[in-house]
């Protein structure tokens, strides 16, 4: 166990080498350095030279990333160039937003499309099985920015049932712990608080669980139809157990393995779609940073958030791996 | 009355834009309490689809099952699901052909024999646990309560079969239907197996319904035997009268085809060439005509009809083997 963790680990290292390599070469081809965001539309070519001469942009290539890679692994990801502020903490200061937020989509996704598919798999051809894939690919087929618009408008601006943009209240005095709203909110007792905070998550959730959810659908359905025509769950009928406790014990419970897998697989598209949905609802996350760092060329910020990012994907595989020795006990981890 | 009365079951399954498959044919065969009755034939013959239809356990779509199953003066093909749940693991019990596949992977041994328990007889934690370490114990499995905690994988072939025999009898059943139980295990543990059930039914006052290829099996522990062809009934008679006379041509080469030790010097074995799908060359007729070695014209004229003799011997053949030693 503590083996197969230290290996997974060390996998990431050449991972990480070869992906600041490549963000490296990529955000420098970038039209417009970051010294043209800063002057803006002052900037003249005798200030530009001078500013890249200060960041070192001057330099070759291999030298800023020698310099770079020096500095990161001193566990210093550098200053952002638009808030003048250590990287690290901007991301610390964001980080718990979008952690919820994927949270909350992953909760919504997971609930709605487990039963979604299972149904679908056991009414195989008619139009109930139909409407749930159907509708699940509908889902993922509305741009992000397109359907948090539409769900902002009706069901916040329109009806007024959720507040349209942010992760708080600013009428509400909250102590903040963790930077996770909602613990925050539990840990303090501020109910009123957390149950705020709860309301902001909602419809970005929504949204955002709109990419996952198709592919939840679709592998549960395709599992559980696997499931069904095994042996043991003929076995489970034969001993005359309710269809309850075939459905939970025997059949889901196998039908869950390759659904984990792909919810960790999912991380990755569900990251990229909370810089979108942040963006759609002004909610505070690394996503709505990341979309202002990328206008401002702000390399450190860039570069510093996308290796996080990495790593954290990786993390969560590596997690869901371990969950799979939980769930299925022939999986022996070593 | 007997426990089960089997009467003109059959079985078609229909699948949209798929020609109709009859696997099973006018089935008739009773099984009475406490007693031992075979059914063999060859893989495909309609053995297993025989006793899911008694288990109620075939798919709902895309099957036609008529005829009657009455298991206790209830005909089970008529009965609604609830009840059958009720009826299925309490008085009617199942074993399957192979073990590993027959139990839930990721559910521990223990939880798979409680779950019957609380299913059926209301007992829950260590009462259920208790039972279930004695269940296993009763079956051969050693060191039952570690066991209980373990999963498929960390048991073997003949103790994974151990362990669905005794969720099987957990419920103390009146009816344990019995499909291939040994084909998926070495020959050494097959006997073992095979004496467990039997000392288990003799003990329980359990009827047994023993499904199998192999008429060697059965030779030893049914009081009477149904032997399949193509989904019919070719022939049956109690134990004794059939080892002593095979009428049908299928079930003299079904025996042929066991080599046995007893033998008289010389004897050759005779196998049935072809398998149970060879098509059959005419429209109507004797399924088996195509292999038989004994055909005649008669043979494709239409179905035989079951001949019964005065020692309760059925067989379906116009051209029946009549001496005792025919195998040259
Ligand atoms: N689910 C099914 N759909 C279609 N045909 C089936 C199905 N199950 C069994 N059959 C057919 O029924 C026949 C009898 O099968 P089976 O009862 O499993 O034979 P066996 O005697 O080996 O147990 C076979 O020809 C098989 O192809
Ligand atoms: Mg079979």
């Amino acid at each position: 166990m503590f083996r197969f963790i230290v290996r997974r680990l060390l996998q990431l290292i050449p991972t990480l080498f070869g992906l600041s390599l490549l963000l490296f070469v990529w955000l420098h081809r970038l039209p417009g350095g970051p010294e043209t965001a800063i002057l803006g539309e002052r900037s003249t070519p005798e200030l530009r030279a001078r500013i890249r001469e200060e960041m070192g942009l001057d330099q070759p290539i291999w030298v800023q990333y020698g310099r770079f890679m020096k500095r990161v692994l001193s566990g210093d990801l550098g200053t952002s160039i638009g808030t003048k502020r250590p990287v690290t903490t901007e991301f610390l200061e964001r980080f718990p937003g979008t952690v919820e937020l994927t949270i909350t989509a992953l909760i919504i996704a997971v609930g709605i499309g487990i039963p979604l598919g299972y149904i679908a798999a056991r009414r195989r051809g008619t139009w109930i099985d139909q409407l749930s894939v159907g509708g699940a690919l509908l889902g993922i087929c509305i741009p992000v920015f397109f359907l948090g618009y539409i769900v902002k408008e009706v069901l916040a601006v329109n009806f007024g049932w959720f507040p349209t943009t942010g992760r708080q209240d600013v009428t509400i005095d909250a102590t903040r712990v963790t930077g996770f709203f909602v613990l925050d909110g539990l840990l303090t007792r501020e109910w009123d608080a957390a149950a705020d905070a709860i309301m902001h998550l909602i419809l970005p959730g929504i949204v955002l669980a709109s990419i996952p959810l198709a592919s939840i659908v679709r592998i549960t359905r395709a599992s559980v139809l696997e499931v069904v025509q095994e042996d043991y769950v003929r076995t489970a009928e034969a001993k005359g157990l309710t269809e309850q406790t075939v459905r939970s014990r025997h059949i889901l419970r196998n039908a869950m393995l390759p659904v984990a897998t792909t919810i960790g697989l999912l991380t990755g598209s569900l990251l990229s779609g909370a810089v979108l949905t942040e963006t759609v609802f002004a909610f505070s996350g690394i996503g709505a940073f990341i979309v202002e760092a990328i206008d401002r060329r702000d390399y450190p910020v860039l570069m510093g958030f996308i290796m996080i990012v990495a790593v954290i994907y990786v993390l969560v595989n590596l997690l869901v791996d371990l969950s799979y020795s939980l769930i299925d006990p022939r999986v022996r981890v070593r | 009355m007997a426990l089960l009365e089997v009467k003109d079951l059959s079985v078609v399954f229909a699948r949209k834009g798929e020609r109709e498959v009859r696997a099973v044919d006018g089935v008739s065969f009773d099984v009475d309490a406490g007693e031992v009755v075979g059914l063999v034939g060859e893989s495909g013959c309609g053995k297993s689809v025989t006793s899911l239809a008694i288990m109620g356990l075939l798919p709902k779509r895309g099957v036609r099952v008529s005829g009657q199953a009455t298991f206790d003066g209830m005909n089970l093909l008529q009965t609604d699901e609830r009840t059958l749940r009720d009826i299925r693991g309490r008085d009617v019990a199942m074993i399957f052909q192979d073990p590993l596949s027959s139990l839930n992977p990721v559910v521990p041994i223990g939880l798979q024999v409680t779950e019957v328990l609380t299913r059926h007889r209301g007992m829950k934690g260590e009462a259920a646990k208790k039972e279930a370490a004695h269940l296993l114990e009763r079956v051969g499995i050693p060191d039952p309560t570690r066991r209980l905690k373990e999963y498929p994988h960390q048991l073997s072939g003949g103790m994974r079969q151990r362990a669905l025999i005794a969720m099987a009898v957990a419920c103390a059943p009146r009816l344990l239907i019995a499909d291939e139980p040994t084909t998926a295990l070495d020959v050494t543990i097959q006997a073992q197996i095979l004496e467990l059930l039997k000392d288990l039914v003799r003990d329980s006052g359990t009827a047994l319904l023993m499904i199998t290829h192999d008429l060697g099996v059965v030779a030893g522990m049914c009081k009477s035997i149904n032997v399949l062809y193509a989904g019919r009934r070719v022939e049956s008679a109690p134990r004794r009268v059939l080892f002593a006379q095979r009428h049908h041509p299928y079930t003299v080469g079904l025996l042929g085809s066991i080599p046995r030790l007893d033998a008289p010097k010389g004897e050759k074995l005779r196998p049935i060439t072809g398998s149970v799908r060879d098509v059959l060359p005419w429209a109507e007729g004797c399924a088996f005509a195509p292999r038989c070695f004994n055909r005649v014209d008669r043979c494709v004229d239409g179905p035989p009809e079951l001949v019964w003799t005065a020692a309760q011997h059925g067989y379906r053949c116009v051209n029946p083997v009549m001496e005792a030693e025919t195998a040259k």
